[in-house]
This record gives structure tokens, sequence and C-alpha cells, in this order.
């Protein structure tokens, strides 16, 4: 495509020169995804029971509560990307797609946010009496 | 878009999913997007009701586990999950490897993509084995 036009820059068309950027981050995400989630699982199977006090407790250790925050950073920064990737090539109206893209991007952050205030309540206010 | 008027129908069309002969290949392609897409729409929402539900005391934790326990549900999307899971993590770990430019000879590919559901169903059928024995 080369650099376009001069005139095709003033009017956006050509490339937004940051077309690498979702690529990279979709891998660097699945490598953290890859730990993290591993993580959760194999801490998930080892648990003894799954008693809300036990879960509590599991929970509020610095050493779970930091990876659990990070994993859900890590999986809606991923999932954002993939769910977009599947909006962009099922979706061909550009208005609905525009708007499901935001729907999408509230959905990751908000959920992101939940999730992390959660974790972060559960490991800051400990163990319920 | 395929035209209403009849004017426009001898353009060509791009060949669409029935048309192919369904090879392994097909199916990794097709299962990565479905497993990520079910992962992220089904998978995380309820993980992140599961920590809400923890943090927001024991009543919410009971409520969480009363529709979990509804008819096994939860068992079954949990196994669905850990499905999910370990076929986009396999099938993942090849495309990791595909991004390096490897793997591309006919053979090779047919064979990895062949071993990545394989090895998901037999990891997941490992973990629930695993926590069957531990739990039950």
């Amino acid at each position: 495509m080369g650099s376009g036009t001069n005139i095709g820059r003033v009017r956006g068309l050509g490339s937004a020169q940051e077309g690498a950027h979702h690529w990279v981050m979709q891998r660097v995400t699945a490598v953290s995804n890859l730990l993290l989630v591993l993580w959760l699982v194999f801490s998930l199977i080892r648990l003894p029971n799954y008693e809300h006090e036990l879960i509590i407790q599991w929970l509020s250790s610095p050493l779970v509560a930091v990876p659990m925050m990070l994993m859900l950073v890590s999986i809606f920064w991923h999932l954002r990307i993939g769910l977009q990737v599947l909006i962009e090539d099922y979706v061909p109206d550009h208005g609905v797609r525009f708007g499901l893209i935001i729907l999408l991007n509230f959905f990751a952050i908000g959920g992101a946010a939940l999730g992390i205030f959660s974790v972060a309540k559960i490991a800051f206010t400990g163990v319920v009496a | 878009m395929a035209g209403a008027s009849g004017s426009e129908s001898n353009r060509p069309l791009s060949p669409h999913l029935q048309v192919y002969k369904w090879g392994p290949h097909m199916l990794v392609s097709i299962l990565h997007r479905v497993t990520g897409d079910g992962m992220a729409l089904v998978g995380v929402p309820l993980l992140v009701w599961w920590l809400y539900a923890i943090s927001a005391g024991p009543e919410s934790y009971e409520y969480f586990l009363s529709w979990f326990n509804f008819y096994y549900l939860g068992y079954i999307i949990l196994v669905g999950m850990s499905f999910a899971f370990f076929e986009h993590m396999f099938s993942g770990l090849r495309h990791f490897v595909m991004d390096a430019g490897a793997g591309y000879e006919l053979q090779t590919n047919k064979m990895w993509s062949v071993a990545v559901p394989l090895a998901a169903v037999i990891t997941t059928g490992s973990m629930w084995l695993y926590i069957v024995f531990k739990n039950f």
C-alpha cells in the first residue's frame, strides 16, 4: 500500500499505523493467560474443599490475590481483542459493528473492574467472622 | 453481498464452509474460535460471578452454589469450559509454532492438527478423573 497519497492521509484513508499492535498484544496476553490460567486450574483442583470460609482464606493471601487480579487483566484484554475480531468478521453493517465494539469494551472493562474489586475486597477485609 | 438483482450473479463468489472437504486443520481452526469465544462469553462471566459472590458474603455464595448445583448445571459448564480451555491452549501453542514460520508442511500440519484436539480430550479427561478421585 505504501504510505498513501497526501490527500488520502488527510481523508483518513490508508494504514492506521497501528495494525500490528492488536496482533502483538493478543500473543503477549496469550502467554500470560497460559501461565495464569494454568496456575488457577492447578490451584483450584488442589483445594481441599470449596466452602466459603476456605475460599475467603485462600483468596486473602497476596500470592493468590495478585495472580488472580493479573489473570483478570490478562484474560479480559485477550478476550476483548478476540471478540472484536469475531464482530469484525461477522457483522457487515458498520453502524452495528461500531455499537457492538463499544458494548464489548464496556463488557471487558466493566467485567475486569468487578472481578478485580471483588478480589481486592476479599483480600483487604479478610476472613469473615 | 450476493445481489438480489440477477445482473450481479456472474461475479465469482467466495467459497464458504460447506464447500470445503473437512480436514483436521479446518476443525482445529474453527474450534479455536468457538472455544475462545465460548470461554469469553460463558466461562469468564461465570468466573467473575463466582468472585463477586465470594466477596458479597456467604448468602451470595450460597445463591451462586444453588445455581451451580441445579441439575449438575455447573459441572456440565465446567467440563465444557475445561475442554474449551485445553483445546484453545494446545491450539494456541500450535499457532505460536506457526507464527515462527514452522509446521506448514502438509503432513506435519495435519499431524499437529490431529494431535491438538486429542491432547485436549486426554488432558480434560485426566483432570476430571483427578477431581473425581480426590473429592468423591
